[in-house]
């Protein structure tokens, strides 16, 4: 589980990927995502947008071509080690029911810690429920810290979701969609407690939405229609 | 592992009565697997130890099954008696240490009544160590004097100085009560959870007595009746009364014209200084005046209850006229010896099979009630096999639980593997579930047979009397309590690899 500090947080290169073969829904020739950047991927639903995070993520293994995450190429890497990188060095933030229902918001933030052990590691000596309930104050959610989830707004749902990805400090956060159940308001206010949340952990944030309206927020923007030159393809099929 | 565990601990919590049903079922299922074996090994031990110590049970010939259920059950009888003095030659027999004998075939009101000596009080044996002990009162010496068993003094209420009347053979109605030899209770028993519960001893010389008292209607000698037997002195022949009942006359029955047993209605002057209770009527039909002829004395005629009045003047009347009485015993149904040197019984039980004076049947207890237990055993696996189909039922219930839940938790999977857990992370978590719902049925079934005992331990005794020892799991219940778990936890399997492909084609975007 090397990962170069060196390195950009994301590297593609000739990622090839169908569901069935000779269908390609993603294919990436390059797309590079540096350290500390909050990168905008847009894209309408049908560009691959899905499939390209489960790539990121390494629940997907990719055809041909190479996945670089943190240096680290996840392609020949077995299920089992690609999970344990993603324990390790990723947050990950669904568009909503984030959280598993029967654990109180304390318990869905220290959940990733609490099922990896180098995750708990980079910790280091701070204690994990301290850590919880910095980042749950931090994202306005202290006050429900031993609440069960389901007695929490949709907003404080998704700011549990924020913590629970932040905690351990992963190198990248992937969010899919996260605000898409929020209105206005609490999307901006949303937006601005993620950014100061990733800021301040160092996380690199790689932000898919089909909500042009958000791109001015972002440090860059990617076009996946445009990187990806399997999804003309796909649009077609739909 | 142990957030995986706490984990299955939560998401069964947070579908709890869907558990709660789960762990019912199966707990409902183990309590019938691990009920039935604790019944099955109480009825068992309660069986072997019905008798101990005894190292030969002997009868007159004839199948082994039959003198070790007369003689220790109490069921059904043995058709040949035994005459005193064979079991006399016997008893004195050098490598006999002691014996007791029994003579059996009368009762009362359904209760055997045994006739046996002193050495019974001493020497019987049940369980591991358990003796004869009264509750109250002493052992039967006098010959009109009766020992009680505890189901027979709590169930007909009898106290030590009751009276009672013993009917000839063993079932059947009044037909041929021994009126004419009154008994009274001397002694109660403590509970056994034997047979030895539901019998009424007596002594031997007790039997002959009623027997003689029997045998003295006018020639009412019964076919088969024991030669020799003396009448008895200074007892009238009771006359037929004139104008009373007419003697009845079965058809189809030997010459005799008055029937044994038969005792004349009341105010008929049977004996001297009886006195008719004042205004007693004559009642055709009070004394019911049939009786089967009786082949043997002792065993074959059916016969039993009678009314309390009946017997009350029955004891006025006899309590003076045989009390001192001593009467030689004639015969003996069966009777158990104990050997001097227990390496001898084999030798002894050769003899006496053998042996060409009289011909006999010697049995050795254990050998006998292993025989007989392996006939009754078959019933036993049928149980097994419900209780068993009941355990199925149980953990396919619980499959269904898992199976049924697993679209609504495809979400919870997908969360999962989002923080980095791996399928088999997800796999141990359904496994984990359902063992955990397996040991908790286990563990609630295992206390819910712990409870029934408790609470029907008395009722159980009460109706069959036997005896549920309520003692620590044996080795078959642990190895059924293991074979649940491990059932259990294999079928956990069944959800889990289901969740592990869900997962894997699923992967972050379940597609609820």
């Amino acid at each position: 589980m090397t990962a170069s500090a060196a390195a950009p947080a994301v590297a593609l290169s000739n990622v090839r990927f169908a569901y069935r073969p000779g269908q390609d829904v993603v294919a990436i020739d390059t797309l590079t995502i540096n350290r500390g950047e909050t990168v905008f991927l847009h894209g309408p639903s049908g560009s691959g947008k899905t499939t390209l995070l489960g790539l990121l993520a390494g629940v997907l293994t990719a055809n041909s071509g190479s996945v670089q995450i943190l240096g680290q190429d996840l392609t020949p890497l077995s299920s089992g080690a690609r999970d344990a990188f993603r324990a390790q060095h990723l947050g990950y933030v669904f568009q909503q029911f984030n959280l598993i229902p029967y654990l109180s918001v304390r318990e869905n933030i220290l959940l990733p810690v609490r099922l990896d052990r180098e995750r708990r590691a980079k910790l280091g000596s701070t204690d994990p429920v301290r850590a919880a309930d910095t980042l749950a104050s931090e994202l306005d959610i202290g006050a429900a810290i031993n609440s069960p989830v389901t007695e929490l707004s949709v907003g404080q749902q998704q700011r549990v979701a924020v913590a629970r990805a932040l905690i351990g400090s992963p190198e990248v956060v992937i969010c899919d969609e996260p605000t898409s159940a929020l209105d206005s308001d609490r999307r901006q206010r949303f937006l601005e407690l993620l950014f100061a949340s990733c800021h301040k952990a160092g996380a690199t944030l790689v932000f898919v939405s089909h909500d042009f309206s958000l791109q001015p927020l972002f440090s860059r923007t990617v076009s996946l229609p445009e990187i990806n030159s399997a999804s003309a393809m796909i649009a077609k099929d739909n | 592992m142990g957030t995986i565990f706490r984990l299955a601990m939560q998401s069964l919590r947070s579908r709890l009565f869907t558990s709660l049903l789960t762990v019912s079922s199966i707990a409902l299922s183990v309590t019938l697997l691990v009920g039935i074996e604790h019944v099955r090994s109480g009825v068992r031990e309660s069986f072997a130890g019905t008798i101990r110590g005894v190292d030969l049970i002997v009868g007159a010939r004839g199948g082994s099954l039959q003198v070790l259920l007369s003689t220790v059950f109490g069921i059904g009888a043995s058709s040949t008696a035994i005459s005193y003095e064979t079991y006399e030659r016997w008893a004195a027999h050098p490598a006999v240490g002691w014996s007791i004998p029994f003579a059996l075939g009368d009762s009362h009101r359904g209760y055997r009544v045994i006739g046996t000596t002193s050495e019974f009080y001493e020497r019987y044996r049940f369980r591991q160590d358990g003796r004869v002990t009264f509750a109250s009162g002493r052992a039967s010496e006098g010959d009109d004097e009766v020992v009680l068993g505890a189901e027979v003094a709590s169930r007909l209420r009898y106290e030590v100085g009751s009276p009672i009347v013993v009917t000839h053979g063993l079932q059947g109605g009044g037909i041929a009560d021994h009126e004419a030899h009154p008994f009274k209770v001397v002694g109660i028993l403590n509970r056994t959870f034997t047979p030895i519960d539901r019998a009424i001893y007596v002594t031997l010389g007790g039997i002959e007595a009623m027997h003689e008292d029997f045998e003295q209607a006018p020639g009412a000698v019964p076919a088969g009746a024991p030669p020799g037997t003396p009448s008895m002195p200074g007892a009238e022949a009771p006359p037929v009364m004139p104008g009373a009942n007419a003697p009845p006359v079965m058809p189809g029955a030997e010459p005799p014209p008055v029937m044994p047993g038969y005792v004349p209605p009341a105010g008929t002057p049977v004996m001297p200084g009886y006195e008719p209770p004042p205004g007693t009527p004559t009642m055709p039909g009070a004394t019911p005046p049939v009786a089967t002829p009786a082949l043997q004395p002792r065993v074959d005629t059916t016969h039993d209850d009678h009314d309390d009045d009946d017997h009350d003047d029955a004891a006025a009347q006899g309590s003076g006229e045989h009390a001192d009485h001593d009467h030689e015993p004639q015969q003996v149904s069966s009777f158990m010896v104990g050997t001097r040197n227990r390496f001898e019984a084999l030798q002894l039980q050769r003899e006496m099979n053998t042996d060409l004076t009289e011909p006999l049947t010697a049995i050795i207890p254990g050998v006998a009630l292993g025989e007989l237990w392996q006939n009754i055993s078959s019933a036993e696996v049928g149980l097994r096999i419900v209780a068993l189909f009941a355990v199925a039922i149980g953990l396919t219930g619980m499959l269904v639980a898992l199976y049924s839940s697993l679209d609504a938790r495809r979400r919870e999977m997908a969360i999962l593997r989002a923080v980095g857990a791996g399928p088999r992370t997800i796999v141990s978590l359904l496994v984990i579930e359902s063992a955990l719902l397996a040991f908790l049925g286990c563990v609630i079934g295992v206390l819910l047979v712990y409870a029934l005992l408790v609470f029907g331990q008395g009722a159980i005794e009460a109706r069959s009397g036997v005896h549920l020892a309520i003692r620590a799991l044996g080795s078959t219940e642990w190895m059924y309590l293991a074979i649940v778990l491990g059932a259990g936890t294999l079928i956990g399997f069944v959800p889990a690899i289901k969740a592990y492909r869900t997962s894997l084609t699923d992967g972050l975007s379940p597609r609820s």
